[in-house]
């Protein structure tokens, strides 16, 4: 029999489904709320709001983090900024603008509720935050000021500097830390959670690992929200940070939770190059801000003998005058130009490369230039804007790109800086309903941990933007629609036998991890897992390369668990064993990738099937076959295919076209 | 109270007192410069300044504004000490923009007390406390311009001296911007000029006692000189 | 072109904060110089692993300068000799063949080790706690150009707002002082008509809880503005210490 998914989305038509919905939920008395305890697991943009404004709301909330501090979370790096439907600059911008170009960017396979809902609050968020003290950029008469962004032809993005995830974070983070003090939240700062405790069939709590001691602990809860980020660390090299990971994700998606759309991995076209070539230490890969491709401009040079003296370090990218650089995705695109969406920008690199034109000495990079900017606006103006990405750039390539390089015909050429992409962002995560719940009652998803909002790709500034709404503005009105009947029943003791059951498999696990006792270290294994992803799974895939890359991951498993070597104890402090159980998890999620790319025999978004494409190389969706979210059932061990489940998407408000970004 | 047990308000304690004392080492620099130019008038001053009332009360509250400034001193010594922790790093580097007078504040207060001490064996000694007891001292206890002949014909007395003005020197160039920081009267563009200010007031200050100083100890040469 | 260099890496070995600790000395051979520091350290990692011996433990997680979790004081200087930078934007072309590099924990009474170079920062959340924030119910706030801000305070109040938290400062600091940390959030919200309301309050708040967690006094030697790798302003410690006077003095 057929698996069906319920998404609960509610009547209406679908401007009005929001307001429909919280018009009818079931709420939760103030009194009931003091007996009923929610876990929420992180403390990005997501878990912070959502532990904060739960906390206000009278639950008693017990927050996780990994980090030494809940200010750590990987949201603070997001750079460029936040979308919003304010119009505040009349250029025609409203909320219905914002739903379609998130729909349009993601390559129709969002859901529109979702969508249209994350439009809607989008405003109330801005609002939120300049409350809070975030000091967003402002112009000299006081109004905020916006900048442009991918995929959109309006200025809806508010940023602060080159550093909107930090200042957003920092008000979230400032939200949570008056809830901590007014005693209505409590923290658990270096824990991570390792499983999720399910009690007659619903998420009642969870075990978290006390990183420090190396105890297990056991936590009970009446809801478990898990807003822990995406899984792009699967690749080894990306732009997250080193401690991101999807092992909460996994003991979510192990205990029943499906995951969805996981092909759906965002290449971010803009950040700084490989080092060092194929033996490289490199550790992560150093984003640019989207933003900078507002006055920057894209290029490669226009003949291949230029690309190979570039190449061989006999020339600068300065040397090449206007007339021979190829401006790609101006030619390509001339409607949206160097703003296409992170998608289409990736891949047109990755073709100009692929056909030889690439300009770094490993062939793989483009130039990004500031010089007709500069010239234009001034150098002091583009300092002001991007100044801090420019210091940046410098201090890890040791070239400024504020510099002047080159005057040829009376035209003064800047450095150009160097970009290849780079795993930005997973639009796939765990299924969750309108609600944000997922297949497991109780247990919830919010922020990029699941898969709801961006479809197969995400815009630029869109993600700080669904972080919040679902933390601020969703999931507490949504969860109380579920913990309205929960609080008849007593707190559970975290003597069940359940909860010791968990806690006695993940001890088991972590043991059979420190017997190994093999030869080689997490990294090296995580390394090689890392490059099969990029090589196989990545920017362009193939049915083959997908079958390869998946009998390669089988292997790799194998030689994970027979020759991984974890020094020292389980006891006590032990960075190696936790990044042991992350890469453990991070195989499990590079198959469930590989799958999903595998079956999905398209090219949407993030997702390129090279079999699919059109003639000058654009994606080629298949909506006859596969309009649908696909959901990926855990079938009891790691080793055994994932089920397939479909979610078919319907859209009533937007008509599904062929993106185009051409004119 | 918290002038007692906040960080800021002992700070604040340490900024009034020695703006305080900075006033008077003005007017103490002013009174010292009429020495230069009239023994008589210099003496007129010690005497208005003799065993009178409102002297021994000036004299005691003065008193009373160095100790606190001293014991606050320590205080706060202790306290930062003890924040430190126990375990010193092993390289450690100054960065430029750092004074060095700024982190030996009270290796270079220590210096001006013991100077202190020896200014007041030198002639308050001699002058209010032998007035005011009625001790016997070699000169008479108004006379204070033959303590200051006396002081200076003595070559280590006159090293000694230099050397306390010096440390009060680099003790007030940071003393001085800090004490307006820490009362909350700065900010990017005031950083710059009371730190101009600070080293320009403190320099004449010194200057000043350095004037007399000299003068006094090289009266002798100056008149062979001169004559 | 990368240059290869080879240098003498000592680093700080301790299990535990009773624990009494000590450096090790490693010679590392041909490292690339646009290597950045940490993940010279992922080298340093790797050869004791395959020697059979735990890793060097330290904190890091972006590794893009930005959410303070790296700290390590390097040659002297908390994050390393490069200004304006935190240790993880720090790369070994700024060292050279031959140098020793001393790699030491914070090393402050308020921020005890847990392991080798991993200290306890969390007295940091408890200032921000104690007052670092507007009270602000969700969903209730006003349209966001409600109040004009002149565009020069938006401004001073995001370069304010930067501090990443990393506890630079109290490492570098001779009185283990938290002060730029505290005046910069205090700056911040003080700057800004939201922040307003509580100015007051949140700096007494914070400064008692600064107090009682046992930071030093401010002493006004600006080690920690010189290492700042945000290039925090000690202009916001005078504005705090302006706002508490101010705010002592209405009691």
């Amino acid at each position: 029999m057929a698996k069906t998914l319920n998404s609960r989305i509610p009547e209406g038509p679908v401007a009005e489904k929001w307001t429909n919905y919280k018009a009818h939920q079931r709420l939760v008395n103030p009194k009931n709320k003091l007996k009923l305890d929610v876990i929420v697991v992180g403390t990005g943009l997501a878990g912070a709001s959502a532990a904060a404004s739960l906390g206000e709301m009278g639950f008693n909330v017990l927050n996780f983090c990994i980090q030494d501090s809940p200010r750590r979370a990987h949201s603070i790096a997001a750079q460029g900024g936040i979308n919003a439907a304010k119009n505040y600059q009349n250029d025609g911008d409203s909320v219905y603008r914002l739903f379609y170009d998130t729909v349009k960017g993601g390559d129709y396979r969002a859901r529109e509720a979702n969508v249209y809902r994350l439009a809607e609050v989008s405003n109330d968020i801005i609002d939120q935050c300049v409350a809070q003290g975030v000091p967003f950029a402002r112009e000299y008469g006081g109004m905020l000021a916006n900048r442009s962004f991918g995929g959109a032809q309006v200025s809806r993005t508010f940023y602060a500097k080159g550093q909107t995830g930090q200042q957003l974070l920092l008000g979230a983070y400032s939200s949570l830390s008056c809830q901590i003090k007014a005693g209505k939240v409590k923290l658990y700062a270096r824990y991570e959670m390792e499983d999720v405790v399910i009690v007659d069939g619903r998420a009642r709590g969870i075990i978290a690992k006390n990183l420090v001691t190396g105890k297990l602990e056991r936590f009970s809860a009446n809801a478990v929200v898990i807003a822990t980020g995406g899984y792009g660390n699967t690749y080894f090299l990306s732009t997250n940070a080193m401690g991101c990971n999807c092992s909460a994700a996994m003991a979510c998606y192990r205990k029943g939770a499906y995951f969805a759309n996981p092909s759906y991995v965002q290449i971010h076209p803009t950040c700084i190059p490989v080092h060092g070539g194929e033996h490289s230490n490199q550790s992560k890969l150093t984003l640019m801000s989207e933003s900078l491709r507002n006055d920057g401009r894209i290029w490669v040079p226009k003949k291949l003998e230029d690309a190979e003296k570039l190449k061989a370090g006999k020339i600068k990218g300065s040397d090449i005058p206007e007339e021979d650089r190829d401006y790609y995705l101006e030619r390509r695109y001339p409607a949206f130009g160097n703003l296409v969406p992170r998608d289409v920008a990736s891949r047109a690199a990755k073709e100009r490369c692929d056909k030889g034109y690439g300009v770094n000495n490993t062939g793989k990079a483009v130039f990004l230039d500031f010089s007709e900017s500069i010239n234009r606006l001034g150098i002091d103006q583009i300092l002001q804007r991007y100044g801090n990405l420019f210091d940046m750039y410098e201090e890890i390539t040791d070239v400024n790109p504020g510099e002047l390089a080159n005057e040829i015909n009376g035209v003064k050429y800047y450095n150009p800086m160097m970009i290849f992409p780079a795993v930005h962002y997973t639009m796939g995560g765990i299924w969750v309903d309108y609600e944000l719940q997922t297949t497991i009652p109780g247990l919830f998803a919010i922020g990029e941990c699941n898969f709801s909002d961006h479809g197969a790709n995400r815009l630029g500034a869109s993600a700080l933007m669904q972080g919040l709404a679902d933390g601020y503005f969703v999931l507490p009105y949504t969860i109380q629609n579920y913990l309205a009947d929960q609080s008849i029943w007593p707190r559970l003791s975290t003597d069940l036998p359940e909860f010791a059951e968990a806690e006695k498999k993940v001890n088991a696990e972590i043991d059979k991890l420190m017997n190994i006792k093999g030869k080689r270290s997490v990294d090296s294994i995580h390394k090689e897992l890392g490059h099969i992803m990029w090589e196989k799974v990545g920017m362009g895939r193939t049915k083959k390369g997908l079958e390869e890359g998946l009998k390669l991951m089988k292997e790799l498993r194998n030689e994970f668990n027979t020759n991984l070597f974890i020094p020292g104890s389980k006891e006590g402090l032990n960075v190696e064993l936790d990044k042991a159980i992350h890469l453990r998890d991070f195989i499990t999620m590079g198959e469930l990738v590989a799958y999903d790319a595998l079956h999905r025999e398209e090219s949407c978004g993030g997702h390129f099937r090279e079999e699919h494409q059109t003639e000058e190389g654009e994606a080629k969706r298949n909506d006859e076959e596969f309009f649908y979210v696909g959901c990926w059932e855990y079938q009891g061990s790691d080793e055994k295919a994932p089920e397939l489940i479909k979610e078919p998407l319907e859209y009533e408000a937007i008509k599904v076209q062929t993106r185009n970004y051409k004119n | 109270m918290w002038l007692f047990n906040s960080s800021i308000g002992r700070k604040v304690v340490m900024s009034v007192t020695g703006i305080a004392l900075i006033l008077f080492l003005t007017f103490h620099m002013s009174m010292n410069v009429v020495a230069l130019f009239s023994g008589d008038a210099y003496n007129m001053i010690c005497e208005f300044l003799g065993a009178n009332w409102y002297a021994l009360v000036a004299t005691a509250g003065l008193a009373g504004l160095a100790v606190v400034h001293i014991v606050y001193a320590f205080l706060l010594t202790a306290q930062n000490r003890r924040a430190r922790g126990g375990a010193r790093y092993e390289v450690t580097a100054r960065p430029g923009k750092v004074e060095w007078a700024s982190q030996n504040m009270l290796v270079l207060g220590i210096v001006v007390v013991l100077g202190l001490l020896l200014h007041l064996w030198n002639f308050w000694y001699n002058m209010m406390f032998a007035e005011v007891t009625g001790i016997s001292t070699v000169y008479d206890p108004a006379d204070g311009y033959a303590y200051i002949l006396d002081t200076f014909a003595n070559p280590l007395f006159v090293v000694l001296y230099i050397v306390w003005l010096a440390a009060l020197w680099f003790h007030l160039t940071h003393g001085f911007w800090s004490a307006m920081q820490t009362l909350g009267w700065n900010g990017k563009t005031w950083f710059c000029r009371w730190k101009v200010i600070g080293v320009a007031y403190t320099t004449l200050l010194m200057l000043g006692f350095l004037v007399v100083v000299l003068f006094f100890a090289f009266q002798d040469c100056l008149g062979c000189c001169v004559g | 072109m990368a240059r290869n260099i080879s240098f003498t890496l000592k680093y700080w070995k301790q299990n535990g904060p009773k624990d009494e600790g000590h450096f090790d000395t490693r010679e590392m051979k041909n490292i690339p110089d646009d290597t950045s520091f940490l993940e010279m350290l992922d080298i340093l990692n790797e050869e004791l692993i395959s020697e059979g011996n735990e890793p060097f433990v330290f904190d890091h997680d972006c590794r893009e300068g930005i959410c303070g979790m790296c700290s390590l004081y390097i040659n002297g200087h908390p994050h390393g000799p490069a200004t304006g930078a935190t240790t993880c934007q720090l790369y070994m072309r700024r060292f050279n063949d031959g140098d020793v590099i001393t790699v030491e924990p914070w090393r402050s009474a308020a921020f005890p080790v847990i392991k080798d170079c991993m200290v306890d920062r969390s007295a940091f959340d408890k200032i921000i706690q104690a007052g670092g924030y507007t009270t602000v119910r969700t969903g209730q706030a006003q349209d966001a150009n409600a109040i004009l801000i002149p565009k020069e305070d938006a401004d001073e109040a995001m370069d304010a707002a930067t501090c990443i938290g990393c506890g630079c400062c109290v490492a570098a600091c001779k009185n283990g002082s938290a002060m730029l940390f505290v005046s910069s959030k205090v700056s911040q919200l003080a700057l800004l008509p939201q922040g307003r309301p509580e100015a007051a309050k949140r700096a007494k708040a914070m400064i008692a809880k600064m107090d009682e967690l046992g930071f030093g006094n401010c002493t006004n030697t600006r080690a920690c503005e010189a290492e700042c790798p945000k290039n925090e302003s000690i202009a916001n410690i005078a504005r705090l210490n302006r706002e508490f006077i101010k705010a002592k003095l209405a009691d």
